[in-house]
């Protein structure tokens, strides 16, 4: 039965409302730890200014994360709607950090969130910065143990395929927790909530310095969010390069279609800037990948590999494969998972008619072809490649405005320090129009990691469509619709109750 | 030490533990009870308000309890989470819409210039409490009654009927438990408000709605209790699953212990109704909480011991789900065992949270002394 249209409105409603969450969770992530460094101030300098100021930030704080934590809440559960087979046949892994997310974080976010906001006149002061830190602390946790998940899609270990539950199963829980590119993605992700965090706050200062108002408060504001945005930004380059050097070792596919390479050589360049060839088709050798490039050499193979001699495969080297360098071509990869499948499918019915020798066989047959298991299930070899365009452009825009945001920081904080920050107004003005840039820099982010991974719901062991719930289209269809209206209604909101209290102010509000 | 434990062993424990959270998510729709109170017992605005300021500071609790409970199903029971919410979709998106809703609208109701209106946020609040707690009981009902699914030998599932779950709200036990669980929520709603709020007003119309709610609630009980007891359910052997008259009646009989929680939980939220509507006291909030856990407890834990189904196949009775055949691996089930321990961890700062910020009840001047209250 051809799923083709199910598969992509399973993913559709669920880039949706991952894309709609993650327009909220930088902002918790981020503003969080800044509002509980303004809270510290506040307790070791006991001026009541600061407490205002915190006070102030907690608002929006709030705001932004009553709808992060109703967009949430699907997210969890549209594994089971969604998702059923992905859901049993890597449950068993990837159901556990979902759980500790929800013990160790979720509990210690939703416990202290209430003493953080109500708690003010009823505990002590050290009692409350505690709780606003364990808020902080209880919001990175959740991000951990989704991105430790996630990045267990990107590179799955630790885990070993049961014939006869027909899933794969734990092996090591450590290899789980401390895999590489989930190690990389926490990082990375959780540091680019920071940068928005500061961004966020950075510019909301900067419209009031704008507007020649709250000009104490802003200068603080803006001095405690471009010091924390400032180092985060610094960290979060240098955790996209250790993320990128992951991916260049475990997802080449995704490399190669987020740099456009479409033939591998040695010394490759970094593409800074350029424009696809749209003409330009996998295989095809009479087309040039761009129409116009500035390209930075020996750059990607520096990057990648850590070497600037090293070969970088292109999409063409990973599909029909790469002698010289021992890269086997997907058709062959396919056939193997054929065979897989079938062992597997013999294994099954031998066990049932309870012919234990020919199950025997079966299972060494599988067990000499499982790791390509999930390629049986592709039924052409150029699928592997994930769409280019929009993983190429996402990464460049992604890159581009993470540069820009570490200058933005060490200009804001370094007029701030000599005391000419009011007087800059361009770059006040800059630092406003940079709040949007900064969300579309995190979603471009996550369609990077997510599209790129393409066609696999499992890195190279389990794709998409063999991962959905067997749905009508149209159920899909209803509830994405539904998803859409109610999300696109409560963001209306969010925005208009937040612009609102930021015209209010400090004193107001 | 869980790595030396039987696969079945974890998986009862695992059972018994998520039936733990279901019961502890149970007790905190109370929140979602008082939800449904805020026109009835509030004569006007500063009565609400101060309603949804004391529901507001422990929202999150069943929202986190609700989230929690999906998380350990799909990490301990993988196969149960696969097949149910994937098989009965729209009730599990019915119930997720009135949960998204909710989160939103304590802290949007009201603020100003807030798009939607208060009156929206309000109606929000409404549907979570009463078609997303009616819902939750259908569904929790259906591991009893059991859903349209089959699997196969490689234990993918799919729904044999278009319906996808909506044919659950036509079984009396499922709609009797949901309907139960809705004026549970309500009257614990009044207990916890009994408990929480100094407004003398507030309380007498509080306990004139407890008694209402009350009448409702014992009955739907009690039909409830009678359905269960003499129900058939799906028990399993060696050779498969297959239907068992009187099949909860006999697991009480079988598991005292269970039947001994259940007559205990029961007295107690019963105790608790007593005392607030004839001692004028304040306390029941505690007794029934206790004694919902306690009841809700014994249900759930009815379904994963003595050889029972958690989860039957009304299309293909072998294709129903049991703890063994739909968990985690004897691995994961460990590993998670460990991470289980933190469970007393996590209750015990809720306690001094919860006995830090409600040590004094919130008054009507409290809140409107407050910008920030909802």
């Amino acid at each position: 039965m051809d799923n083709t249209l199910l598969v992509e409105l399973s993913r559709a409603q669920f880039a949706l409302t991952a894309l709609y969450h993650w327009l909220f969770v930088p902002l918790t992530l981020g503003l969080s730890f800044i509002v509980a460094i303004m809270e510290t101030i506040y307790v070791k300098t006991n001026n009541p200014e600061w407490k205002k100021l915190t006070k102030f930030w907690m608002g929006l704080f709030a705001i932004n994360f009553a709808i992060g934590v109703a967009t949430g809440i699907i997210m969890e559960f549209e594994f089971g709607t969604n998702w059923s087979n992905y859901s049993w046949i890597v449950g068993d892994i990837f159901g556990a950090p979902l759980a500790i997310e929800g013990l160790m974080a979720f509990f210690m976010e939703s416990t202290f969130f209430a003493v953080m906001f109500f708690g003010w006149n009823k505990v002590s002061k050290k009692a409350h910065l505690l709780s606003t830190w364990l808020v902080a602390i209880g919001s990175n946790l959740s991000a951990l143990w989704i991105l430790i998940a996630n990045g267990w899609m990107q590179h799955p270990v630790g885990m070993e395929f049961s014939v006869d539950t027909a899933r794969f199963e734990m092996q090591n829980f450590f290899d789980v927790l401390f895999n590489p590119i989930g190690v990389s993605k926490v990082l990375h992700t959780v540091s680019s909530g920071y940068v928005m965090g500061s961004l966020f706050v950075v510019g909301i200062s900067s419209w009031y310095l704008l507007k020649k108002r709250d000009i104490l408060f802003a200068k603080r504001s803006i001095i405690v969010a471009a010091s924390f945005g400032l180092i985060t930004s610094i960290f979060l380059i240098t955790t996209g390069d250790e993320s990128a050097h992951e991916v260049a070792k475990k997802q080449p596919a995704k490399l190669a279609a987020m740099e456009g390479l479409y033939d591998g050589h040695k010394r490759a360049g970094i593409i800074a800037i350029g424009q696809l060839n749209t003409k330009k088709e996998i295989g095809d050798n009479n087309e040039d990948p761009f129409i116009w490039k500035i390209e930075v050499p020996y750059a990607l193979s520096f990057l990648g590999y850590r070497d600037i001699n090293a070969f970088v495969p292109g999409m063409n080297d990973l599909v029909y494969g790469n002698k010289e360098h021992g890269i086997e071509p997907v058709n062959e990869k396919i056939e193997k998972g054929k065979i897989a499948i079938k062992a597997l499918r013999s294994y099954k019915d031998s066990k049932k008619q309870n012919d234990l020798q020919n199950a025997k066989i079966a299972l060494k047959e599988f067990r000499k072809y499982e790791k390509y298991f999930g390629y049986g299930y592709i039924s052409d070899p150029k699928k592997i490649i994930p769409p280019i365009g929009i993983t190429f452009y996402s990464f460049h825009i992604m890159v581009g405005l993470g540069s820009w945001f570490a200058g933005l920081f060490l200009l804001m904080l370094y007029f701030s320090m000599i005391g000419k920050i009011e007087n800059k107004r361009l770059l006040l003005r800059a630092s406003l129009f940079s709040i949007p840039l900064g969300y579309i820099a995190g979603e471009a982010g996550w369609i990077v990691a997510e599209v790129g991974r393409q066609p696999w719901a499992i890195q190279d062991m389990l794709p998409v469509g063999m991962a959905t719930s067997q749905l009508d289209t149209t159920a899909v269809i209803i509830t994405m619709s539904l998803f859409t209206i109610i999300f696109t209604a409560l963001l209306i909101a969010e925005i208009k109750i937040m612009i609102t209290q930021i015209k209010l102010g400090q004193e107001e509000a | 030490m869980f790595e030396n434990l039987s696969l079945l062993t974890l998986q009862q424990y695992w059972w018994f533990l998520v039936s733990l959270i279901g019961a502890l998510f149970i007790f905190t729709t109370f929140v979602q009870g008082g939800q449904t109170l805020l026109y009835k017992i509030a004569k006007n605005e500063k009565q609400r308000d101060v309603l949804v300021a004391s529901l507001g500071r422990k929202w999150e609790l069943a929202f986190t309890g609700l989230v929690m409970f999906g998380g350990a199903l799909f990490a301990a029971f993988p196969l149960f989470y696969a097949v149910s919410f994937s098989g009965a979709y729209y009730v599990w998106m019915a119930i997720l819409f009135c949960f998204i809703i909710q989160a939103v609208s304590y802290e949007y109701r009201k603020k100003p210039n807030n798009f939607l209106g208060k009156r929206t946020y309000e109606v929000f609040l409404f549907i979570n409490g009463s078609l997303g707690i009616i819902l939750i009981g259908i569904a929790l009902g259906t591991l009893f009654t059991g859903g349209n699914f089959i699997k196969n030998d490689m234990n993918l599932s799919a729904w044999t009927l278009q319906s996808r779950g909506l044919e659950a709200i036509l079984n009396p036990f499922n709609v009797a438990f949901g309907l139960t669980l809705f004026f549970l929520a309500r009257v614990q709603a009044s207990l916890y408000f009994l408990n929480n709020i100094a407004h003398k007003e507030i309380e007498i119309q509080t306990r004139i709605q407890l008694k209402n709610d009350a009448i409702f609630f014992v009955g739907f009980f009690v039909l409830l209790t009678i359905m269960l007891l003499t129900m058939s359910g799906f028990s399993y052997d060696m050779e498969g699953f297959y239907i068992e008259k009187y099949k909860f009646l006999s697991n009480f009989l079988a598991t005292p212990i269970l039947l001994i929680l259940f007559l205990l939980g029961t007295i107690m939220v019963l105790y608790a109704i007593f005392i607030s509507l004839f001692k004028n006291s304040t306390k029941g909030i505690w007794f029934s909480g206790i004694g919902t856990v306690l009841v809700t407890l014994s249900l759930l834990c009815l379904l994963g011991f003595n050889h029972t189904a958690i989860y039957p196949s009304l299309s293909d009775i072998q294709s129903s789900l049991n703890i063994e055949n739909s968990s985690g691996s004897h691995y994961t089930l460990s590993v998670m065992g460990y991470v289980s321990l933190m469970v007393p961890f996590v209750l015990g700062y809720i306690v001094i949270v919860w006995r830090a910020m409600d040590k004094t009840k919130i008054t009507s001047d409290e809140i409107q002394a407050d910008k920030h209250h909802y």
